[in-house]
């Protein structure tokens, strides 16, 4: 058995093979689902109609999948530019903190002002903590995967520190989880009686945006160029070290921006909780969307409905709700084969 | 006299691509056959399932009267057949003789009978005409020398018949020569050998046969004494090439001018002294051998190099920096030696290609802003003006066959109107129709009054389009030869490193 390069991909394979990634995902876990003694399709009946099948699941998995859009694009431009930045969970927290540090004084400005700035320190703050990454990377050939990688726990340390220390809430009753932001700060919802908030429609807006600047910018093209051949790009005198680091800037502010908009639209308040791996499951969304900024929505609405639904399922079915990590992870194993299978065909 | 060796119907496909199509094919004994043809004809892949490296679709493969297993190099070796490969199979940390004889002991020896080994490489080489010290580390021989050591490795394991790829893409001329000399003894004394060859000349003058394979089919066979290279040029390519011809031009003004320029790296001295000057309607060849410092001199004007030391002038200016910058202000346009690698980003769009370059330039983007319809339209006028076949602005660029490819690197250039023209080994590895076109828009430009620094291994080429030429050996150039003054012989023997200012016969 052999494989061989296609030399055109049919469209209709490129819509079905995410598609059929998915399925067989399902099928490969409803294995494990049947080995936990519960019946395979009531399991993913309830996993969806959790999810999916109301108005309240449906505004969960929208509101779920918000800043794994944000992380998600992170992860997206910086794989674009083969720039491998794992540290988006530490980016999400420093985003978060900056947020909560700042937002819960009282600076006198109206919402529409305070809130898109409380967002840009937001983003700065995570911008700012991959600059040390992206600068060794750059001047010394440091491998980002470690730094990046490592500095996650740094993060999550420091925001442990700063909410059992300086910015602990006096009001919290002694759980650990800092100052709240102030009413003026917070993001409005977006319907009623729902969680849902604005940062959805901001997060959308991010991958149109992404997809604009990838598609057709002198920056997009110059960062594709080095992405997928960084000699030529050198050599057709793209300013490599520049546009990478740009390129690093702007992931590290859209997982910070992640962590601003999980404060400002859903908690409040930051604790070491806030993310149950928004961070990680960024790199899993990007590589399901094959790195499509707008791919990056549906596949984050996808990573959510799982995990919302999982729960569900747990509770009804008495399947450990960790099958969540299981289809997910699944999911991005068939979903690699699949897109490999668009590049290439086997031949015997 | 029966042959030695038989294909019969061997056909093979890759994908879509039909490979080698019922080729039929004999070798007799004593005999020298050459298999001609361009890349991607089939010569290769007709040769790797001899070898057993692929297994055929279909037909058959025959050695000395017995049927070869299908995909069993080990089998074609033990009957008799070796191969010498294009690039060489050796361990260079190891001494020849180790080289020769490794694998062909039982692990399990209770020792090395070295000393019936050496004499049997000693008596195998003094024979054919193979000389080579059995005691030196092959990573200290030349690469003419490596290539006997390739041969003997075969001739030790008792082949009766040599396949030999390209074996003259990596020698001068004079190697090349003495290399068939040897071959024709080799022959003499019953060997059998197929060489595969794009180069017309050598095969009229050293082949027995010449079979000529076109798109995986076997399209004609010849005697190769009294064949004529234009008509096996036309069979090769399929249709007759016309070549552009060099017309005499006065040269102008000094647009490159280098003197006692040095570049060194990692401790070690990659060009020394360099002095040359191109002028407006030149072509200046530099050639040699491969990894004589073409390289650094080529990477010199890519903008991409470390900086040298030296003197440097462009267009009569001197300047302190080789950078990006300044070479795009003089109007420079870099050629790189390799296409997929430097030249184009592979799976960009052919239009994103077209513009990478210049993507600052207001014609291609405002405010950052890409102007795609710009791109596109300027990407269609490149396929347009230079011929680029198959291809449409949105294909993506590495669908482009080598040849294709060359002329959207070349073509995104020239539409620039260049005044100096850096070109690494332009024409390698595409096919005669590819190599005439670049040829043609090589010389236009320089009627145009820009001037070619044309860096090539190439001799034809040289001769071609040169219109002076000096040799680079070991990180040093030659003083320039007009090209009327230089032989083929006299050029070779630079090449070698040996002074060629005393003409002599080769």
């Amino acid at each position: 058995m052999r494989l061989e390069r296609r030399e055109r991909t049919p469209p209709l394979l490129l819509v079905a093979a995410p598609m059929a990634a998915i399925v067989t995902a399902l099928v490969l876990c409803s294995l494990l689902i049947g080995l936990a003694g519960a019946p395979v399709l009531a399991a993913y009946a309830t996993l969806f109609q959790e999810a999916l099948g109301s108005r309240l699941g449906i505004t969960e998995t929208l509101t779920r999948a918000t800043p794994l859009i944000l992380t998600g694009l992170g992860a997206a431009v910086a794989f674009r530019a083969r720039f491998w930045n794992i540290g988006l969970e530490g980016q999400f927290y420093l985003g978060a903190i900056a947020v909560a540090a700042l937002g819960s004084a009282d600076w006198g400005l109206p919402p529409a002002l305070l809130v898109p700035l409380l967002l840009l320190a937001g983003a700065l703050a995570g911008a700012l903590f991959l600059l040390g990454p992206a600068l060794l990377k750059l001047r010394l050939g440091v491998d980002e995967v470690v730094t990046t990688l490592l500095l996650n726990f740094v993060a999550i340390l420091l925001v442990s520190l700063l909410i059992e220390g300086p910015m602990k809430d006096p009001l919290a009753f002694g759980w650990p989880q800092s100052v709240p932001v102030t009413e003026a700060g917070l993001l409005p919802q977006l319907l009623a009686r729902t969680r849902l908030h604005l940062g959805f429609a901001l997060a959308l807006l991010a991958a149109l945006a992404i997809a604009f600047l990838n598609a057709r910018t002198v920056f997009g093209l110059s960062a594709r160029a080095v992405g997928l051949g960084t000699p030529a790009a050198r050599h057709a005198g793209i300013p490599v070290g520049r546009v990478l680091l740009l390129t690093a800037m702007l992931s590290g502010a859209l997982a910070g921006l992640a962590g601003a908009v999980e404060v400002t639209g859903l908690k409040g308040y930051v604790t070491t909780d806030l993310s149950p791996g928004f961070g990680t499951a960024g790199v899993i969304v990007a590589m399901l969307a094959s790195l499509n900024p707008l791919g990056v929505v549906p596949a984050a609405i996808f990573v959510a409905a799982v995990f919302v639904g999982a729960d569900a399922m747990a509770r009804a079915h008495g399947v450990p709700s960790f099958i969540a990590d299981v289809i997910v992870a699944t999911a991005l194993l068939t979903m690699l084969v699949a897109l490999f299978l668009t590049e290439y065909r086997v031949r015997r | 006299m029966s042959p030695v060796l038989e294909l019969t119907g061997i056909t093979k496909r890759f994908g879509t691509l039909l490979a080698n199509d019922g080729i039929d094919l004999t070798l007799g004994r004593g005999e020298v056959l050459a298999l001609l043809g361009e890349n991607g004809a089939g010569k290769t892949t007709l040769m790797s399932i001899l070898f057993g490296h692929y297994v055929a679709d279909a037909g058959t493969v025959r050695a000395f009267g017995q049927v070869l297993p299908p995909g069993d190099p080990k089998a074609a070796i033990a009957a008799g057949i070796g191969m010498v490969h294009q690039h060489f199979t050796l361990a260079s940390n190891l001494s020849v003789l180790d080289n020769v004889t490794i694998g062909t002991e039982p692990l399990s020896a209770w020792r090395s009978r070295r000393g019936a080994a050496r004499r049997r490489l000693v008596e195998l080489a003094e024979r054919f005409g193979l000389p080579v010290d059995p005691d030196r580390r092959v990573g200290e021989l030349s690469v003419g020398e490596r290539q006997r050591v390739e041969i003997l490795k075969s001739l030790y394991r008792d082949a009766r018949i040599l396949i030999l790829d390209e074996p003259t893409a990596v020698l001068t001329p004079q190697e090349s020569e003495r290399l068939f000399s040897t071959l024709r003894g080799m022959a003499r004394q019953g060997l059998s050998l197929i060489f595969i060859s794009h180069k017309l000349h050598e095969v009229v003058a050293h082949a027995d046969r010449v079979a000529v394979l076109r798109g995986g089919r076997l399209v004609a066979e010849r005697p190769a004494a009294g064949a004529s290279r234009a008509e096996l040029a036309e069979l090769m390519v399929g249709r007759r090439v016309v070549h552009a011809s060099r017309v005499p031009l006065e040269p102008g003004g000094s647009l490159l001018r280098l003197d006692g320029v040095r570049v060194e790296a990692g401790g070690r001295r990659l060009l020394d002294d360099i002095a040359l000057d191109l002028r407006e309607r030149e072509v200046l060849g530099i050639v040699g051998v491969a990894g004589n410092g073409q390289d650094a001199l080529s990477r010199l004007f890519a903008g991409t190099a470390p900086q040298p030391t030296g003197r440097i002038e462009l267009l009569g200016r001197p300047v302190a920096r080789l950078d990006h910058d300044a070479l795009a202000e003089a109007g420079l346009a870099h050629i790189p030696e390799d296409r997929h690698h430097e030249g184009v980003v592979g799976d960009l769009r052919l239009y994103e290609n077209a513009v990478l370059e210049r993507i600052r330039d207001r014609r291609f983007s405002r405010l950052g802003l890409l102007r795609r319809q710009a791109a596109l339209d300027h990407a269609a006028g490149l396929i347009r003006m230079f011929d680029i076949r198959g291809a449409e602005p949105t294909t993506r660029t590495r669908l482009l066959s080598g040849g294709n490819m060359q002329k959207l690197i070349l073509g995104r250039n020239l539409v620039e109107q260049p005044r100096l023209i850096v070109a690494s080994q332009p024409t390698r590895g595409l096919d005669e129709g590819a190599v005439a076109e670049i040829h043609r828009r090589l010389l236009e430009a320089r009627g145009n009054g820009a001037g070619v620094l044309l860096i090539s291994e190439d001799l034809d080429e040289i001769f071609r389009l040169a219109d002076r030429v000096q040799v680079i050996f070991k990180g040093r150039l030659s003083a320039p030869l007009p090209i009327e003054a230089a032989s083929e012989a006299r050029l070779g023997l630079m090449m070698a490193g040996e002074d060629g200012d005393a003409p002599r016969a080769a």
